[in-house]
């Protein structure tokens, strides 16, 4: 009797799991359904997340870091006064460079006033964050800042380290930030070359990545060959999620596409993908809406 | 009771240690996925029921922090654990093959099915180098990590049983 019992039981407890199981998976299809349909994306359950994970991974990496700053303590002497040459150099370069573009900023500030424009590439606002974590899987390329939503950080803003482009925020959480980089596999991000003013699409891809430290872009349309190797590519003015004038990276390699029409290629990105730890958010979104309606009311008479 | 909070701190570190330590730990741009690990074990060592919860609240961390879509790797961390479970009538803690094989073999598992869902459909056509440059690197990886990570995970378990073991005694008494 006692036998039979316990048999019936285990029946109906493993009956019950396999109903457990498929209700789960409704519940996960409901969650990705509505994350694909409707933006929504966690809500309170990334709110209790936050406030759990953040202030420990925040701890780690202030460990690590300073664990790694204590090992550069040991660099030798020698390998300081090589890069402080190098540098030097390199201060002496851009002084020069400095120099010539001054005179010419003030041209250009003369040629503004005359045809009464305003300042084309305003100095953005922007915000310092750290990264205190990384993509768990080795698929994609997204990280995690100790800045957010509490620091007024939004969907949509970009992200950029030293003089380069990092990538965008895709979500924020009350005390943090999720940032999809455009090295990441299933970034498209819509630039232009600057010394033809050509636009083009810059993608992330995984592969190249991995192998040679470059991304692709598509779409160049260059009948006359004007855009050569070492191009600088920034940001583009017709992009809807980021600031023109952003600087991506320097064209590496082109290629003509085999409907003869476009070209594609590779470009490096100037950013150093591997040891970022400390990025700026740049705090104003790009408004097209906002954008395409004051200049209708300027076009407007 | 107990069992949960163990259960719960081990997730929290393990989920911990894969965003923060590891991800500065890698090896030609591969990190080792702990989360799999314990998924794997927790569905071996207490069947399928607990497999399938921490596959759940395993996957459901990833989507939070790195994922695309809230959902996606919470299915696949579940079903990770919940198949895992099926195997727990073959589990001896002493003989750790069948461990290795089940951890490995949804390491590889569960990547394939990124590789399909998240790659495949986006024309990302090169299987072969994906599978020689992320999934089998991961899974040497993954595998080195599970013969420290396993012990420790089955040392607790044993000592979380035991522990029920002596309360359910005294209960009966």
């Amino acid at each position: 009797m006692s036998r039979f019992r316990s048999r019936s039981r285990n029946k109906k407890k493993q009956i019950s799991t396999k109903y457990l199981l498929f209700i789960m998976t409704f519940v996960c299809l409901v969650f990705i359904v509505l994350g694909l349909t409707l933006n929504i994306s966690g809500g309170p359950l990334k709110t209790i997340a936050g406030y759990v994970f953040v202030p420990m991974q925040r701890g780690i990496n202030l460990a690590g870091n300073n664990l790694s700053l204590k090992m550069n303590d040991f660099r030798t002497l020698s390998e300081v006064l090589e890069e402080n040459a190098r540098l030097q150099e390199q201060v002496d370069e851009l002084t020069v460079e400095l120099t010539t573009l001054k005179l010419e900023r003030y041209e250009l500030e003369n040629y503004r006033e005359l045809f009464e424009l305003n300042e084309k590439y305003p100095s953005y606002e922007k915000v310092a964050a750290n990264v205190i974590a990384k993509d768990t899987s080795n698929w994609f390329d997204t990280f995690t800042v100790d800045r957010g939503k509490n620091d007024s950080i939004t969907v949509g803003m970009n992200v950029i380290a030293g003089s380069g482009l990092v990538g965008i925020v895709t979500d924020v959480g009350p005390n943090y930030a999720k940032i999809r980089s455009i090295i990441d596999d299933s970034c498209k991000v819509s630039a232009m070359v600057t010394s033809t003013q050509d636009n083009i699409i810059v993608n992330g891809n995984l592969q190249t990545m991995n192998v040679n430290g470059v991304i692709t872009f598509s779409g160049l349309r260059d009948e006359d060959n004007l855009v050569h190797i070492g191009d600088q590519v920034v940001t583009s003015y017709v992009s809807d999620q980021y600031q023109q004038g952003i600087l991506i990276g320097y064209i590496s390699s082109i290629e003509a596409d085999s409907n003869d029409l476009t070209k594609s290629g590779t470009i490096t990105p100037v950013v150093d993908f591997e040891h970022i730890e400390e990025v700026l958010i740049i705090t104003d979104v790009k408004d097209v809406d906002k954008l395409l309606s004051e200049e209708e009311e300027a076009s407007l008479p | 009771m107990r069992r949960r909070i163990v259960t719960g701190i081990i997730i929290i570190i393990c989920f911990l240690l894969q965003t923060t330590v590891f991800q500065n730990l890698t090896f030609a741009n591969i990190a080792p996925n702990l989360l799999m690990i314990v998924v794997s074990s927790f569905g071996f060592m207490r069947g399928r029921k607990s497999g399938m919860f921490v596959g759940f609240i395993c996957g459901l961390l990833v989507d939070i922090f790195c994922g695309f879509y809230l959902g996606i790797y919470a299915l696949i961390y579940m079903y990770v654990g919940f198949i895992n479970g099926i195997f727990q009538k073959k589990f001896y803690p002493d003989d750790i093959k069948l461990p290795m094989l089940l951890i490995g073999s949804s390491d590889i598992a569960a990547n394939l099915v990124v590789y399909f869902v998240m790659f495949l459909f986006r024309r990302r056509f090169d299987f072969l180098y994906y599978l020689k440059s992320i999934i089998l690197p991961e899974f040497v990886y993954t595998m080195v990590i599970t013969i420290f990570l396993y012990i420790i995970l089955l040392k607790i378990n044993q000592k979380l049983e035991a522990s029920e073991k002596r309360r359910a005694k005294k209960f009966e008494l």
